[in-house]
């Protein structure tokens, strides 16, 4: 599994949530626990900056992670611009830029680390 | 009596330290790059070494600016050190004039008085026993001060003293050692010989009484020459190194030397620096209002002397720059925590600051070559409008309170200015909250793809609410096109007359953001603008001592709820005048202002908006300003 | 000793102080109801409906008038407290004007403020013009005409649920419990004076947690095809021909989602009143995480405070409908009865 994290073929339409690799939703929550917060209400993702240019929701991201599906997770997270505007919005007070930045450590981390 | 074995231990330490010192100073000098070698080769023939040397004695011994925080606290730091060092200079001369000979080693002016026990009983000699034991009194008054601070901190005012570790326990110990010893040594020496001032000479007497004063004296001087010894070896590896450490950066600074955004010499000799006084522990708003203790810039610094893993700690802080501000010994404690966000999280070897920073910074560079992150292809060149006069930039967390641009589309349009709204359909972001977060190479995308619409647009002036997109606009975007805050822009508009306005009857306490103020040294353009059309009252944190709002965007790690702690100590603290608005030239302040809710019933504004309140309807020929306010009169 | 000679100060004369005060001269206590404002019946004054069953409120009002009709009532209007003393379970209070004596127990009944929806700017209430407030939308039903700044009559309007509640960013984490259907309750009424409108409700979570309340809300999608949609309304812009702009993401399909409207409706939610939290100080009470009152025990003491002999009733210990309002107030009178024949 942490061999192919991150590469592994893509999936079908199905969430497959026992397969799912957790490790970047455990990397995040344990470092930003204010992150269990978020209630979906997608005010991030309206306001976001990135989202003016290109297909980009933190909602969507913040879901995706804490469902493992973490190849999706891989193909946008780049695209903030860390601009905390979120941050601004966010009604629940989830540190939202933290989760940006700690879940792209956590890719760095564990693609380092890996194998 | 020309040698005793006793002074061994003193003369092994000294010529160490001295010789390490050296040995440092060099590698130092030796490690900078060849520009800063070539300011540090001028300043030694120049101006700057002048000036390093009064700032030496200013700072260093005296402690100027210590004093000025903490007058307890300064008393303290001058006595050890002034006290120490005219002891040493007076002792020296003392040996040299009533020595037997000229020219002394330096043991010999250290124990002068084991050496010539009998000297100073009549005459001049006298008189100069007596300033000795004056010096000497004033060093035990400090270290008294010392020690109480070490048990009950709260005595100096600091409410946090930096722990210590093992070594310098040690040091700390036989630093303490060092000036009792002397006394005693000295005292009963003088007991035995009937000689002394009213300090050694009174207390030597006494001691005489009771005990055997010849024999007693031997062992104290020992001590005194051991601690001597010992403190000496131990510098290094403990915070004393600060001492050394202070008087090259002084250099180094007058000279022009500054830290950069790698680690390297500079930096190095910072950290070394400290003394681990405290002073910025309790500037910290995230100490004194947040209660987040373990971050504040003298556990960073003392995090990396340790060679601990301190990316957490540097992500962990507004960079408000209260810190730099207050820091005494001028360490750049700013750009010392984004050289450590930049390097990330790295591996524990790569921290050794002996072996470390050179591979450190090499493995820098290729961690940015090749970094996985290659983030805003999907920008593309953004739409502008050709030729404008004034290009306005809002900046993304304007778009959060809109009061803000409305208030400048009417000063505009007031002032008949051709602008254009560069990002009113939403911005790409300045670059600024990524550099912030150490990821200089994705910012520079971003730098790129707004300074390309920039150009292009043709504007000659680019205008930003913002001051932290105005911040790095300044630094590192190199436009050709002149850069003003809102602020300083409708300065200059009322002071070309092109804006007219009413006197507002209104009393105004301005908050100074951390990125306009501390951040980028803009005091008086927006004073000038809210004394032209309000009653601007001062608050208690004026200009270099304004407290931040606590929602930079600069610490990614505080738990918001924390922020809301923060900015309800601030409005409560800046709304005690009651005054009926608090201004503010930041929208990010502005947001985060908005998180308290506010007890005074000011209001909080935008200088734009009060400016843009003030604006006259009528012709100008029917004008009339009111009260309106000497601008020389006012000091800014 | 007698009911009569026992002396209850009620400060607050809104719904619950007003109920409260009419069980309280039943049972045959004297009773000062103090009211800030000019006359009694609080927040309900200003509404125009209410829900679910979109009665005319003056009904209520009129109950809640006939309840203080009462000899041993004193109604002081215009009237604020000014000095409490506390001795052996006894309160001496005087107001600005005058002493009252001797209180055998006092009910703090100082109801709620509505959230200042400045606070939010991203709304850009006071900024733009058609931007209101639920209040606001009020006054209009009362006046009969809902007309934008410009006397047009609004073709789109926009509800914000949520607005200074349920919100870190204002210190506000509880929810208003009666926003939500407040919203459905207004939106079917723009829909009634406005047949060819259209109205949208940009909600986080839908809210129906009364009686007849999910009813109304399938009411309005069925009977008036109200738009539902699942976003938090971020920003709010004013374009060149002066509608408002509103940004969300329209969650359930996962893309941003823009939309025009002509009047931009703010669901405020309910804090505890600034008047009742100066009195904080001077009775030694406390407040909850939520800012209101807090309550000595939350299933079976929901009346009692901190203080013997201080009672509390209505919203300011929470948010709560009409109903539960004076079913609140009537409990602290059975509270406040059993006190009193003990001591
Ligand atoms: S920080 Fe990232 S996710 Fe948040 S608003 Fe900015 S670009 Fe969007
Ligand atoms: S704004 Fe906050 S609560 Fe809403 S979706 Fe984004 S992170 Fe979650
Ligand atoms: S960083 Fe500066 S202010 Fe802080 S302890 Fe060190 S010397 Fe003192
Ligand atoms: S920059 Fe500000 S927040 Fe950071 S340590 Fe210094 S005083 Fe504290
Ligand atoms: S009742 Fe509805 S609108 Fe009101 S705060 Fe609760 S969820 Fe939000």
């Amino acid at each position: 599994m942490a061999r192919n994290f991150g590469f592994a073929p893509i999936k079908g339409r199905v969430i497959d949530f026992d397969r799912n690799d957790k490790r970047v939703f455990e990397y995040v929550l344990e470092r930003e626990p204010s992150f269990a917060l978020c209630i979906g209400c997608g005010g991030c993702a309206a306001t976001c900056s990135a989202a003016n240019f290109t297909e980009f929701s933190l909602r969507k991201l913040n879901i995706l992670i804490r469902r493992g599906e973490n190849d999706e997770v891989r193909k946008i997270v780049d695209r903030c611009m860390l601009c905390g505007k979120c941050t601004l919005v966010c009604p629940r007070g989830v540190n939202t830029r933290n989760v940006v930045f700690l879940t792209r450590e956590a890719f760095e981390e564990f693609d380092n680390y890996a194998i | 009596m020309p040698f005793n074995p006793f002074v061994i231990p003193f003369n092994i330490g000294l010529y160490f330290i001295i010789l390490y010192v050296v040995a440092r100073g060099v590698v130092w000098f030796r490690d900078l790059p060849r520009t800063d070698k070539l300011r540090m080769q001028r300043g030694f023939f120049g101006r700057p070494f002048i000036l390093s040397i009064k700032e030496i004695f200013m700072e260093g011994l005296i402690h100027r600016k210590i004093f000025k925080v903490n007058p307890v606290l300064g008393y303290m730091h001058m006595s050890l050190a002034f006290g120490w060092f005219l002891l040493i200079l007076l002792g020296t001369i003392e040996a040299d004039i009533f020595g037997e000979k000229h020219l002394n080693p330096p043991y010999k002016a250290i124990f002068f008085r084991f050496f010539n026990p009998d000297h100073g009983t009549a005459g001049l000699a006298k008189h100069y026993g007596f300033l000795m034991d004056l010096i000497l009194a004033l060093i035990l008054s400090g270290l008294l001060i010392a020690i109480i601070k070490r048990f009950w901190s709260g005595i100096v005012g600091m409410k946090r003293t930096a722990n210590l570790k093992f070594l310098d326990k040690v040091a700390l110990t036989s630093l303490w050692l060092i000036f009792p010893s002397r006394l005693l040594a000295e005292s009963f020496t003088c007991g035995a010989y009937g000689s002394g001032s009213f300090l050694t000479g009174s207390l030597g007497t006494a001691l005489a009484g009771f005990l055997p004063a010849e024999i007693m004296a031997y062992p104290f001087w020992w001590l005194y020459s051991l601690s001597l010894g010992t403190f000496f070896i131990l510098l290094p590896r403990t915070r004393y190194m600060h001492i050394p450490s202070e008087m090259f950066l002084i250099f180094m600074r007058n000279s022009g030397v500054r830290i950069g955004d790698q680690y390297g010499s500079c930096a190095d000799v910072q950290i070394h620096a400290c003394s681990s006084c405290g002073i910025c522990l309790n500037v910290c708003q995230l100490s004194t209002s947040a209660d987040i203790t373990n971050i504040q810039a003298a556990y960073f610094v003392k995090g990396l002397k340790r060679e601990d893993d301190v990316f957490d700690i540097a992500l962990n802080c507004l960079m408000c720059g209260r810190c730099d501000e207050a820091c005494p010994v001028g360490i750049e404690l700013g750009p010392l925590r984004m050289i450590h966000r930049r390097a990330g999280d790295p591996p524990k070897d790569t921290m050794s600051i002996w072996s470390g920073y050179l591979r450190l910074r090499n493995q820098n560079i290729q961690d940015n070559g090749e970094s996985h992150i290659t983030a805003f292809q999907y920008l593309k060149p953004q739409p502008v409008k050709k030729g404008p006069e004034v290009l306005y930039f809002a900046g993304c967390m304007t778009h959060l309170t809109p009061g803000i641009p409305i208030a400048m589309r009417k000063i505009f349009e007031a002032a008949g200015i051709d602008f254009d709204f560069m990002d009113k359909d939403g911005s790409v972001c300045c670059g600024r909250p990524l550099t912030l977060a150490g990821k200089d190479r994705e910012a520079r995308e971003l730098i790129r793809n707004n300074s390309d619409a920039i150009w292009r647009s043709g504007a000659k002036t680019l205008v930003t609410s913002c001051p932290i997109c105005y911040k790095i606009f300044m630094e590192s975007y190199h436009l050709d096109v002149e850069v003003l805050h809102h602020s300083q822009y409708i300065n200059r508009l009322i002071e070309e007359e092109k804006l007219k306005l009413n006197f507002l009857n209104k009393s105004v306490i301005y908050h100074d953001p951390c990125e306009l103020g501390r951040g980028s040294g803009i005091y008086s353009e927006p004073r000038r603008v809210l004394i032209h059309i309000s009653r601007l009252g001062k608050s208690n944190h004026e200009k270099e001592d304004a407290l931040c709002c606590g929602g930079s965007l600069a610490n990614l790690k505080i738990d918001r709820r924390k922020i809301t702690d923060i900015v309800s100590d601030v409005v409560e603290e800046l709304t005690l005048s009651n005054p009926d608005y608090l201004a503010t030239a930041c929208p990010l302040c502005k947001k985060t202002f908005g998180k308290a809710d506010i007890k005074a019933g000011s209001e909080i504004k935008d200088i734009a908006e009060i400016v843009a309140m003030a604006i006259v309807s009528e012709p100008p020929e029917a004008i009339e300003l009111k009260k309106r306010t000497k601008l020389e009169k006012v000091s800014l | 000793m007698h009911n009569k000679e026992k002396h209850i100060v009620i400060i607050g004369g809104g719904t619950a102080g007003c109920v409260a005060a009419g069980r309280l001269a039943r049972e045959g206590y004297r009773i000062s109801l103090i009211e800030k404002d000019k006359k009694p019946g609080g927040k309900i004054n200003n509404w125009y409906q209410l829900f679910p069953d979109r009665r005319r409120s003056v009904e209520v009002t009129d109950y809640i008038n006939k309840e203080i009709d009462h000899p041993l009532i004193d109604l002081m209007t215009g009237t604020e407290l000014d000095k409490v003393k506390y001795k052996n379970g006894k309160f001496s209070i005087s107001t600005g004007k005058s002493d009252l004596g001797q209180a055998d127990a006092v009910l703090i009944a100082t109801g709620f403020d509505l959230f200042d929806a400045t606070r939010k700017e991203e709304y850009g209430y006071g900024i733009y013009d058609n931007v209101i407030t639920s209040l606001d939308l009020e006054n209009m039903f009362h006046s009969g005409d809902i007309l934008t700044t410009k006397e047009e009559i609004p073709k789109r309007v926009g509800i914000v649920h949520c607005v200074g509640s349920r919100d870190e960013k204002v210190g506000n984490f509880h929810c208003s419990k009666v926003c939500c259907v407040t919203a459905v309750k207004q939106a079917i009424e723009i829909k009634e004076h406005i047949p060819d409108s259209e109205v949208f409700c940009f909600y986080m979570d839908m809210r129906m947690f009364g009686p007849y309340y999910e009813e109304l809300y399938r009411e309005s999608q069925e009977k008036w095809v109200v738009n539902y949609i699942r976003g938090k309304v971020s920003e709010v812009s004013e374009n060149i021909e002066g509608r408002l702009v509103i940004k969300a993401e329209d969650t359930l399909l996962g893309k941003p989602i823009r939309m025009e409207v002509d009047m931009l409706v703010l669901m405020v939610g309910m804090q505890n009143a600034k008047a009742g939290l100066n009195l904080q100080d001077k009775f030694g009470i406390q407040t909850g995480v939520n800012g209101f009152f807090r309550i000595r025990d939350n299933h079976y003491g929901n009346n009692l405070s901190n203080v013997d002999g201080l009672f509390y009733a209505g919203t300011c210990t929470a948010p709560m409908n009409i109903t539960d309002t004076i079913s609140h107030a009537r409990a602290a009178a059975v509270e406040i009865t059993e006190y009193l024949s003990k001591n």
